[in-house]
């Protein structure tokens, strides 16, 4: 089933701006800020958040060494999509020991892409196991990087062992029309899951 | 992306500085929430302080993210929302509704704009 024919768009008066938001995960350098780049109206922001502050109750700054406190990054860009509706993109900081950050950025969204570069797909791992962990529905998507090895997608698969549930698929993070439908992707999946464990009874999944 | 802090202040004030030392926001704002102000709250935001004002600024005309709020400031998140849900309070910003968390029918309806959206684009 996809949802092909579903289309409840149009204006919602006097409700104000509704945001939601996407999650683009993966190893360093693995093309997120591209990504993100190729189809946000903005060029990519960067915000900052200070880990002592922060990360209290959560994460212990003293184990970070050398640094009383660390600042950790993350890329951002927007899609507006109506007068009341705004897509924010979010990007994982790169280090998977700010948990703290990925904590913040997942809650409420929509769902996930986790972008997989194959000459380095233990990566991918990191964020495999806690989008698994936190119950939000992600989707892969094998960044093509010229040069690179070409494998098939149950090649991948297989090597990630992710389930026959999750989307797999191909894209070039530099190009817009391939950038959309991996989001297309995400929010097909994210509406099957949320279709799905309603109708067997379980609460709302959110991050 | 590269941009490096441009305020003046630098890192000779503590990031919490401008907040008066609180770290904990009134209240819990989503970092893609979403916050306007009109020119009669931009104008009154001049009396609430430097950085409030700007705040208010970047919000004008424009409804703008706590996490642009934050990038388009060079404040550090943490200083961006205790600021904003301040000003939540004092009426100086509107606070639009993130994405609901909850109810199946208003979560499928957002999603199902949200996929329509992309599909346009």
């Amino acid at each position: 089933m996809d949802f092909a024919g579903y289309d409840p768009a149009g204006g919602r008066p006097g409700r104000g701006i509704v945001s939601a938001k996407i999650v683009v995960a993966g190893g360093f350098g693995v093309g997120k800020t591209t990504l993100v780049g190729a189809i946000s109206e903005i060029t990519p922001l960067t915000t900052e958040a200070l880990m002592t502050a922060a990360g209290v109750g959560i994460d212990d700054p003293s184990k970070v060494p050398g640094k009383e406190t660390t600042t950790v990054a993350m890329d951002f860009g927007r899609i507006t999509m109506a007068q009341d509706l705004i897509l924010y993109l979010f990007g994982t900081p790169g280090q998977t020991r700010f948990w703290f950050m990925w904590d913040e950025i997942i809650r409420g969204a929509v769902g996930a892409a986790v972008l997989v570069d194959t000459r380095r797909i233990t990566d991918a791992f990191a964020p495999l196991d806690y989008f698994e962990n936190r119950n939000l529905p992600y989707v892969v998507a094998l960044n093509r990087f010229d040069g690179a090895p070409q494998y098939e997608a149950e090649e991948v698969r297989e090597a990630l062992a992710i389930s026959s549930q999750v989307p797999l698929v191909m894209t070039d993070a530099r190009h817009r029309d391939s950038v959309k439908q991996v989001l297309v992707t995400v929010v097909e999946h994210a509406m099957l899951r949320l279709q799905s464990e309603h109708g067997r009874g379980f609460p709302t999944p959110v991050g | 992306m590269d941009q490096r802090r441009v305020d003046p202040r630098g890192a000779l004030v503590r990031p919490y500085a401008v907040t008066r030392g609180r770290t904990e926001p009134r209240q819990d704002i989503a970092l893609e929430a979403v916050l306007t102000a009109s020119p009669t709250q931009v104008a009154e935001s001049r009396f609430a302080g430097h950085d409030k004002h700007r705040i208010a600024t970047v919000c004008e005309g424009r409804a703008q993210s706590l996490a642009e709020i934050a990038a388009y400031t060079r404040m550090p998140l943490g200083v961006a929302r205790v600021l904003v849900a301040d000003m939540v309070t004092e009426s100086l910003l509107t606070l639009h509704t993130a994405a609901p968390a909850e109810g199946f029918e208003e979560r499928m309806e957002l999603l199902g704009r949200v996929l329509s959206g992309l599909r346009r684009l």
